[in-house]
């Protein structure tokens, strides 16, 4: 190949074989060294109309932090992507980069040339910033506007909405249900695919601003809306869409059955997987069964795959493999999941069915036995424009499996709703906001997955910086003048 | 947040009754509402129900030492604070006015019915308790509760204190001498809510029962504790804990608790061997 040819290709990062990785749950990508993101960067054509940034949902000005690598200024480059992105780390790992950022590249139109790495590349940098800078570095944060927001929910739209009013001299709390912060990207997300040591690390960056954040209060019970109002000036609401929907067919109560909300929240919140050494266990069968196609799906089922077989006493001594499926309603085609998630998955021997679905869980002495699925066929489109699936009648299979994930979707988390009925939700049961992202009670705002329905870490996050642009501007009408706009 | 432990008796064999600094949940907790706890930040996140508040400080639990978690909150003492305390938490008991009230406790389900008999009384209803337990030493808050309560009669396995017999027997006992009711409760062992909601169904009686599924977050996100109530699926966290037990699958319930006894005994065990987990020893080498 020569150096022309070269330049077509992008510059693959180092992943860890499958058989290895398969067993732990330590990072499969292990990204780029230096050379490698150097030669990546200079790929790019420095666009002066970049198709790129429009991809980006947050508009990281991506030929300008590219272009940083190539002079190997990799702080000046963590600084551009600071402007725009609070959690760079994360998004260079989990964003559906194939259908942003780099999906809208120029490469992609041109033949036989592939996009920009743009995802890896922002994770080099992000990373090369948390291990080589200072972390007493100093911050930028204005003078002090003596008002004060609360934020509820520290998930990526929590998180971004209080950075950002916090490095304008606004006075900013954290509300957490739980005891540690950082929502999906603590509970959900897997270690293997976004280690927590990450999102420690960029929370802390976010507490130097003066961000405050308070853990296990649960909006709602521990303190009320009512009572924030009296003592804050704006509220933002960011409490992710918590609850799991479940598939609710026969025989769903039996044990085995698992939403992927718990199955996830035991594995990575709880660390199961170090189990005895944290209390929490799960528990894992011989044959598991994930129903579901996107990124949930995937990280319940290479979790299951490495938690093994971890029914017997013995678990923590030797690894005792497991069958992991993945059945999906639709087809390759169709799944949600980031590709990059869907083809580590296969690498490491999950087994894919597609068109079938669950109808019947059957068991014995409680315990989960075996799944009756119905075979199903594309019909029409729906309104997500996929084809939708219909059953083909009397088509059924019967599997084996001690083990059932279900992971096909949230719906909001009602606690916070229930407790103070005053804001006006969505047919779909999520918040209602204007164009500022305003809910109907003045001065509280709203974010993220309680808005849109379950999306993407950096949808939230975009949303949790307009909200927090939409904070000032209220804010600040509400003490100058009413002249202004 | 420091959640200190400012008062620690222990209340009977293997139960400590302890209170914990939460201004915050204390100022807002109703009768029925429960708290997640964790004593160490390698926890399990247990829920326990709120026995008693100081509106301005504090809050009340009792636990019963059954395995790992209650075990190491067992090893906290005066001065020592839990790691993570979050609540109030599920729905608050619905309480009626000027009724005819029954609140039956059965071990350290008893701590549950004490803030319930508490706020009874305050909404003019008359109270008759029924305490049970396996012995004498096993009875908690006894003196505490004859205190509040109108009426109450006392069931012991072995005759050691009160009568000897089940809690049941106190209620057919009452139901016998002619005794109606508008409401009743019932906190204790799933096996005993399950056959006070019988002896409840046979006088058409409403009857709430404080439901005790395996939980982890206790706000709704997770779907482990969810139950079976009148054939419709509930998340016993935020639609509950209580739950009229004339319709609750006792069955599906106390299959579900035994999830992870397995687990259980290998992470005692583990405890008190002191021993290390393998993957404290880092696996070197990635590739
Ligand atoms: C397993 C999994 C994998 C995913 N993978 C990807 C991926 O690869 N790429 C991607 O872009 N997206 C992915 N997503 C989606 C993404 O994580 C979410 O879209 C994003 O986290 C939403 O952010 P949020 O801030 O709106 O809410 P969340 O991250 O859900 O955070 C909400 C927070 O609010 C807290 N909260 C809720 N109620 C209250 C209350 N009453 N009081 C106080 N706090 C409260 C919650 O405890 C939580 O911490 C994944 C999601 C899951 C579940
Ligand atoms: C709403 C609610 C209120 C409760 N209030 C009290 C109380 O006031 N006093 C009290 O002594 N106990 C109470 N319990 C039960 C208490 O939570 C369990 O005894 C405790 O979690 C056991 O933990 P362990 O690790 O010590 O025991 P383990 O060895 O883990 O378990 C022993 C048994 O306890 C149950 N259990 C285990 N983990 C959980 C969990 N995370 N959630 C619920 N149950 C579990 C299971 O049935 C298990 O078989 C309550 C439970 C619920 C759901
Ligand atoms: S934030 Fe996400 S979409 Fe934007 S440039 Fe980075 S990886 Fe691409
Ligand atoms: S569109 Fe592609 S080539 Fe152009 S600036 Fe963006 S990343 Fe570089
Ligand atoms: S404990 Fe998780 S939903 Fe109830």
């Amino acid at each position: 190949m020569n150096a022309q040819e070269r330049k077509k290709q992008r510059i693959p990062t180092h992943e860890r074989k499958p058989q290895r990785r398969k067993k732990d749950f330590f990072e499969v990508n292990l990204g780029y060294e230096e050379a490698e993101a150097v030669n990546e960067a200079e790929r790019c054509l420095q666009c002066t109309n970049p198709l790129c940034v429009k991809g980006c949902p947050v508009n990281i000005d991506i030929p300008g932090f590219i272009k940083k690598i190539t002079e190997k200024d990799y702080k000046t480059s963590g600084e551009i992507l600071k402007q725009y992105n609070y959690l760079p780390a994360i998004c260079g790992r989990v964003c559906p980069q194939e259908t942003q950022c780099e999906g809208a590249c120029i490469m992609n139109k041109m033949k036989h040339f592939q996009p920009i790495s743009i995802g890896k590349l922002e994770r080099y940098v992000a990373d090369w910033n948390r291990e080589k800078t200072d972390s007493k570095k100093e911050l930028n944060i204005s003078k002090a506007v003596n008002k004060k927001v609360a934020v509820v929910g520290s998930g990526p739209a929590g998180l971004t909405a209080a950075a950002y009013l916090a490095e304008r001299g606004f006075e900013v709390t954290i509300f957490e249900a739980l005891h540690l912060p950082g929502g999906v990207l603590v509970y959900g997300i897997p270690e293997f695919r976004l280690p927590k040591e990450i999102v420690r690390h960029e929370i802390s960056d976010i507490e130097k601003l003066g961000v405050q954040i308070k853990t296990d209060y649960i909006v709602g019970r521990t303190i009320t809306i009512e009572e924030l109002r009296d003592e804050f000036d704006a509220i933002f609401i960011g409490i992710g869409a918590g609850t799991p929907r479940m598939m609710g067919i026969p025989g769903s109560e039996l044990i085995g059955i698992y939403s992927s909300s718990e199955f996830l929240t035991r594995i990575n919140l709880m660390k199961s997987y170090d189990f005895p050494r944290h209390d929490t266990p799960v528990r894992v069968g011989k044959n598991v069964i994930v129903v579901g196609g996107g990124n949930v799906a995937m990280d319940s089922a290479r979790s299951a795959l490495r938690m093994g077989q971890t029914t017997q006493f013995s678990h923590h001594d030797t690894y005792h493999p497991n069958h992991v499926k993945v059945v999906y309603r639709r087809t390759e085609s169709e799944i949600p999941a980031r590709i990059e998630e869907y083809l580590h998955a296969v690498e490491e021997g999950i087994e894919f069915h597609w068109l079938k679905n669950p109808v019947e869980y059957i068991g014995e002495n409680g315990q989960l036995k075996a799944v009756k699925v119905q075979h199903m066929k594309l019909g029409e489109p729906d309104d997500s424009g996929r084809r939708r699936p219909v059953p083909i009648e009397g088509k059924f299979e019967v599997f084996d499996v001690d083990t059932v994930i279900e992971a096909i979707g949230q719906t909001p988390n009602k606690l916070l709703l229930e407790s103070f009925p005053q804001l006006k939700l969505n047919r779909r049961g999520t918040i209602e906001v204007d164009q500022n992202l305003m809910t109907s009670v003045e001065g509280i705002f709203a974010g993220g997955d309680i808005v849109t329905g379950a999306a993407t870490v950096i949808e939230a996050m975009g949303a949790g910086k307009q909200a927090a642009k939409s904070i000032i501007n209220y804010l600040s009408d509400d003490s100058d003048s009413h002249h202004q706009k | 947040m420091s959640y200190t432990i400012l008062k620690k008796v222990q209340a009977a064999p293997n139960e400590y009754d302890i209170w914990v600094k939460a201004p915050q949940i204390a100022s807002h907790a109703k009768a029925g509402q429960f708290v997640i706890v964790m004593a160490d930040e390698n926890s399990e996140r247990i829920p326990l129900t709120i026995a008693d508040t100081d509106k301005k400080e504090a809050i009340r639990v009792i636990y019963q030492v059954v395995g790992t978690s209650t075990e190491k909150l067992a090893q906290l003492n005066v001065g020592d604070a839990l790691s993570n305390c979050a609540g109030p938490l599920g729905q608050p008991s619905e309480i009626p006015e000027g009724k005819q009230t029954l609140v039956i406790g059965g071990g350290v389900g008893i701590a549950a019915i004490l803030t319930i008999i508490k706020t009874l009384k305050e909404k003019g209803n008359h109270v008759t308790t029924i305490l049970g337990s396996r012995d004498r030493e096993h009875l908690i808050l006894e003196n505490e509760i004859r205190e509040i309560a109108d009426e109450t009669l006392i069931y012991t396995d072995d005759g050691s204190a009160g009568k000897k017999g089940l809690v049941t027997d106190g209620m057919n006992a009452l139901f016998e001498a002619g005794k109606r009711f508008d409401a009743a409760w019932a906190v204790g062992p799933t096996i005993m809510m399950k056959f006070c909601s019988l002896v409840a169904k046979e006088h058409d009686l409403l009857i709430w029962t404080s439901l005790n599924p395996i939980m982890i977050d206790g706000t709704g996100m997770c779907g482990g504790c969810r139950v079976k109530v009148k054939d419709t699926i509930k998340y016993a966290c935020v639609d509950g804990p209580e739950f009229d037990g004339r319709y609750v699958d006792w069955d599906i319930l106390m299959n579900r608790q035994k999830q992870y006894s397995k687990e259980e005994t290998e992470s005692e065990h583990v405890c008190k061997l002191g021993g290390i987990h393998p993957s404290q020893s880092k696996e070197g080498g990635l590739q």
